[in-house]
């Protein structure tokens, strides 16, 4: 006998054989794979298509070799520096502003860019007319966002107002370099040439102004190396720089982020068709058991009818992952469209290979991995079986190789989620959810499992105890079906409460008499005849605040650069980049508590130190504390200042708040503009004393919230469908799931339909039976997931949004109907077969 | 005479929790190469544990089991795969085909598993002698009982075995099937000289064989020449 002769080949002969009449079930196991593969590759292909357009595209990102910005002009001997860089320039200064349509009379807050020079250097500011982008710079012309002219029902020739001078619209401007689809829907931008800048009035002391400029360098000029000279400099003059290198880093990093999270999203989908897989196996070998047995009497070992089943697997787990690729790259060409809004360039999408390889290599090993401690049960699988079928019955022992499986299995979840977020702890908190939710379900089913069985109501009639005893019959896939199921249901439960709890959130601080619109870039002198605007139009001032820019110094005696060298401190260095927007009072506002410290109103001017109070969480953030002594350049003064109160404020409230506020005393004399809040009763009253205000003080902006309401409304419609689309494939894996196992509980309730049929039952009856247990699992699967999303927002409401949770119980209502629903017609659809075969046939039928 | 299967003072005690239950006891016997035995014994008495054991299918709880000079006792789970393999053939009552095998493969198998090229004229050869040569390709699922036990036959001896175990290979077969098949096994062991052990009910087939071990409550009771018995 040449028995260690035995060869691969052979085995794979028989996997092959063996496989034959199964092959469509196995296909069936291996499809709850399919869309989770589909998904990773769907979604590594993006960020590969997006690495590829991000580095193709970067110069029109950016526009220039170089762009230096900050937030004031540049002057002097700096302005010599920029003035001799590269061989073009161009300057661009840009800020928030009302502008005024005149043909309609409509108004709205805009980022005006006052621009000059022949930016961009790299693409274009794409226009209607085409030749508008470079006409406009030469002539009292305006270039305006699309967004804005369809708001307004504005054509080109139209005027547009900004600040005194009307321009007229040039252009309609549809894409400028690293503008996306949700800036221009948040702040819509209207190109204006630099020359009419003074004549709109609004460049006035404290306007918040960015300056930017444009630098072009010579072809083939090392700009990175060039700039790594000049940082000091920049920084020196608080000047921000952007080169192409650069911008190419910052976008990928944003979209990698990107990318990363939705891979995870896609990552659960597969963990559920794994565990959809792994139960599967499990009932495939059970059934297995005798052939496996004849196997072991005639002479295979162990570990060869081991590999018999796993060639079986790894074969069909790479068909699967295959089908999952091609369907991967089909969904690839679709979310371009999904997520255009969020992208500033153009993306074209390519058949990414390497994408394709990953998600195939994922898939063989996922299958492999999780179908292996089935598998591993057919090393205990005793040839007397075929004597006897009990022999195999005793309980069994916990084989330690399982445990090291299932060891392998957190590894590898580990593993992926590491590869996805680089950190070690996000990964551990990640794998550790994944493996907590899974739990929770898991022990959820089986306590719903006990609890059916414990209060089992037997004064039930047969048919509904009959379906109903069915969730614990043997081999049931009861708990495999509530995890997968449910967690579907949980995640789209939670997504649809989480958009409510915000959304229901904004509302509320827009509804009532809370403040509906918000002026600001209020000059000191406008002040007194804006009040008596909003007197004469009945407008109610809730609330008018004086703000001072600021720029912090030093802290403790220490300034950005002492912190940058000493990186062991534990207060942030980033304290010192930002503008400080304060404003001054002598006693708290009803959003305002006093959490530390002793709060003083009133400065003494009699030369100590001044006073201030800190937002608690910004003090926490920077690692600043009590009696902490912190110096402010305002224009030029230096206030010497130090921490003697925390606040704790609620960001909730519609009205100014401030990280830093000063006593009074002190600034009342600085540069300062001023911030009114007013409740405006109707949308008539509003457009009324918008136009008012934007015709008598061009230079005040305002931000009208339910504008902002609707904007946000958009936003968080076009996240939720991203993130609907991604949870839509564990809803799609979790049904693929239920299919599967129907089929596979299919051969199960054969032989019991076929008895009861015998015994006389008719086709309604088990038709009855069979609609009520999927009701019963559906139903308990739904009840889960809504249950676990009810936990999850309600936590998520309380300790992250700080709001109150009022879910809504009628779409969740019809959520569960729903799942219940299919359940039923996908089981009723799958178990079709067993009605209509005659019991002699189902008898003569292997297994 | 060369002795091919003995057994010395062999039992089998199945544990229960902390109740055991002896099945065999003090079992002693031993068959000589080329020789007809069977076992008969009402339901129960222990004999379908006895046919697991000699054929290296389960442990003996005490004694030993020496199947062609190989001692069964003190072998892995493997290398009594391999004994099977290479000295065994068997006849279940309920056929155990492998579903998923056409009636060819089946045959092939323990063929296969020796590592044996071109088994596939052997193969067929056989299923011709067994009058199934037409229905070579055809699943279990598509032959009428006696067929498959006739399928089960072509395959029990398609690896040459020194001893072939038959657990009572007519207990699911009409009686004229029964007899075909019957008759069929006798040939075919009579052909290849191979000693043949059947496990059964069936007084009538036992009369067939050359000695007749008579089982009851785990214990023999007689181990006979069967035309002594049937005197």
């Amino acid at each position: 006998m040449n028995q260690e002769g035995l060869n691969f080949s052979w085995l794979l002969q028989m996997a092959w054989r063996d496989s034959r009449k199964n092959r469509s079930r196995l296909l069936l196991f291996i499809s709850s794979i399919v869309l989770g593969i589909a998904a990773l590759v769907a979604i590594y292909s993006l960020g590969d298509n997006l690495r590829q357009n991000i580095d193709n595209q970067a110069a029109t990102l950016i526009g220039a070799d170089l762009a230096l910005s900050g937030n004031k002009a540049v002057e002097g001997k700096v302005k010599t520096m920029v003035d001799s860089l590269g061989t073009e320039r161009s300057e661009e200064r840009s800020f928030a502003s009302m502008v005024l349509f005149t043909k309609s009379g409509g108004n709205r807050l805009a980022q005006v860019k006052a621009l000059q020079g022949n930016y961009p250097y790299y693409g274009e500011l794409e226009t209607i007319p085409v030749q508008a982008g470079k006409d406009f710079r030469n002539k009292k012309e305006a270039l305006v966002d699309q967004t804005l002219m369809l708001q307004y029902e504005a054509k080109v020739g139209d005027s547009i107002k900004v600040g005194e001078v009307t321009f007229a619209i040039a252009g309609i401007l549809q894409k400028a370099p690293g503008q996306t689809g949700l800036t221009s829907t948040v702040a819509p931008s209207v190109y204006i040439p630099m020359q009419y800048l003074d004549e709109t009035g609004l460049m006035q002391k404290g306007s918040r102004v960015a300056y930017r400029y444009y630098i072009k360098y010579a072809p083939k000029t090392d700009v990175e190396a060039l700039t790594k000279v000049l940082e000091p400099r920049f920084e020196d003059a608080d000047l921000d720089y952007k080169t192409v290198q650069s911008q190419k880093e910052d976008t990928g990093r944003s979209f990698q982020d990107l990318t990363r999270f939705l891979a995870l999203v896609g990552f659960v989908a597969l963990l559920l068709g794994c565990i959809g897989v792994a139960s599967a196996i499990h009932i495939y070998i059970r059934e297995k058991l005798s052939s496996i047995a004849i196997l072991r009497c005639l002479g295979v070992k162990a570990y060869q009818a081991v590999l018999i089943y796993l060639i079986q697997i790894v074969g069909i787990g790479i068909l699967g992952s295959i089908l999952g690729a091609i369907l991967g790259t089909a969904i690839q060409q679709f979310l371009p469209i999904v997520i255009k809004d969020f992208l500033p360039f153009e993306l074209t999408t390519d058949i990414s290979w390497l994408s394709i390889g990953q998600g195939l290599a994922i898939g063989t090993l996922i299958s492999i991995l999780f179908s292996l401690p089935p598998l591993l049960s057919i090393r205990k699988v005793s040839p007397l079986n075929v004597l006897r079928a009990t022999s195999n019955d005793s309980k069994p022992e916990r084989d330690p190789v399982t445990w090291l499986l299932y060891g392998l299995i957190i590894l590898f979840i580990f593993g992926f989620s590491f590869l996805q977020m680089r950190t070690w702890v996000e990964a551990l908190v990640f794998t550790a959810g994944i493996l907590a939710s899974f739990i929770v379900l898991y022990l959820t089913a089986l306590l719903l499992m006990w609890l059916t069985r414990r209060f089992f109501p037997t004064s039930w009639s047969y048919l509904w105890r009959q379906g109903l005893a069915n969730l614990f019959r043997p081999n049931n896939q009861t708990a495999i079906l509530i995890v997968s199921i449910g967690l579907g249901t949980s995640l789209i439960c939670t997504l649809f409460f989480t958009q409510t709890i915000l959304l229901t959130r904004v509302n509320l601080s827009t509804s009532g008499n809370q403040p509906n619109i918000v002026l600001f870039d209020i000059q000191p002198g406008q002040k007194e005849e804006v009040l008596a605007l909003a007197k004469s139009q009945n407008v109610p001032v809730n609330q008018s605040v004086s703000i001072v820019n600021m720029r912090l110094e030093e802290v403790n005696g220490k300034t950005a650069a002492d912190f940058k060298q000493d990186t062991t401190d534990k207060q942030s260095g980033r304290i010192f980049g930002r503008e400080y927007r304060v404003t001054f009072q002598d006693s708290l506002t009803k959003s305002e508590k006093l959490v530390e410290g002793k709060w003083e109103g009133v400065y003494k001017n009699n030369g100590s130190l001044i006073p201030i109070s800190m937002e608690q969480g910004f003090a926490k953030r920077s690692g600043l504390a009590l009696g902490d002594t912190m110096t402010f350049n305002v224009q030029g003064t230096m206030m010497q200042t130090y921490v003697s109160s925390m606040r704790e404020v609620n960001w909730g409230e519609v009205q100014t708040n401030f990280l830093v506020v000063f006593p009074t005393g002190v600034l009342e004399e600085a540069p300062q503009f001023h911030v009114m809040l007013t409740h405006v009763p109707n949308p008539a009253a509003s457009a009324k004393f918008q136009q008012a205000i934007v015709q008598q003080f061009p230079n005040i902006s305002i931000i009208d919230l339910a504008l902002v309401l609707k904007v946000l409304d958009d936003i968080f419609n076009k996240i939720g469908f991203v993130i609907r689309f991604m949870a839509g494939f564990s809803i799609l894996t979790g049904l693929i799931v239920l299919i599967a196992s129907v089929m596979i509980s299919k051969y199960q309730r054969l032989q019991e339909s076929v008895l009861l049929r015998t015994l006389g039952a008719s086709r309604k009856q088990i038709f009855t039976i069979t609609a009520l247990e999927y009701f019963f699992l559906g139903a308990l699967a739904a009840f889960t997931g809504i249950l676990l999303a009810f936990a999850g927002s309600w936590a998520l409401a309380k300790f992250s949004f700080e709001a109150e949770f009022k879910p809504d119980f009628l779409p969740v209502a019809a959520l569960f109907f729903f799942v219940s629903i299919l359940t039923v017609i996908i089981g009723l659809i799958n178990s079709r077969g067993i009605l209509s075969q005659p019991p002699l046939e189902v008898l003569r039928q292997d297994t | 005479m060369d002795t091919i299967l003995s057994l010395q003072d062999v039992g089998k005690i199945y544990q229960s929790g902390n109740r055991s239950l002896t099945v065999l006891d003090n079992v002693n016997f031993s068959i000589d190469t080329g020789s007809t035995v069977s076992i008969v014994g009402p339901s129960g008495s222990g004999k379908t544990t006895l046919l697991g054991l000699c054929a290296g299918l389960d442990r003996a709880s005490s004694g030993i089991v020496e199947l062609h000079g190989t001692k069964l006792n003190g072998l892995s789970e493997d290398q009594l795969a391999a004994v099977r393999n290479q000295y065994i053939g068997f006849i279940f009552q309920n056929f155990q085909l492998m579903p998923t095998l056409t009636a060819l493969e089946n045959v092939m198998v323990p063929l296969e598993l020796r590592g044996e090229k071109n088994v596939k004229p052997r193969a067929l050869d056989l299923l011709d002698k067994v009058g199934l040569a037409e229905r070579s390709h055809h699943y279990p699922t598509q032959l009428s009982g006696g067929e498959q036990q006739r399928v089960s036959l072509a395959r029990a001896f398609s690896n040459r075995p020194k001893i072939l175990f038959a657990d009572e290979p007519t207990g699911n077969l009409d009686a004229e099937t029964s007899e075909k098949v019957v008759k069929l096994l006798f040939e075919l062991n009579r052909e290849a000289g191979t000693t043949l052990v059947v496990v059964t009910h069936d007084l009538d087939l036992a009369a067939k064989t050359q000695r007749i071990i008579r089982v009851k409550g785990g214990k023999i009771i007689s181990d006979a020449p069967s035309s002594v018995q049937n005197q």
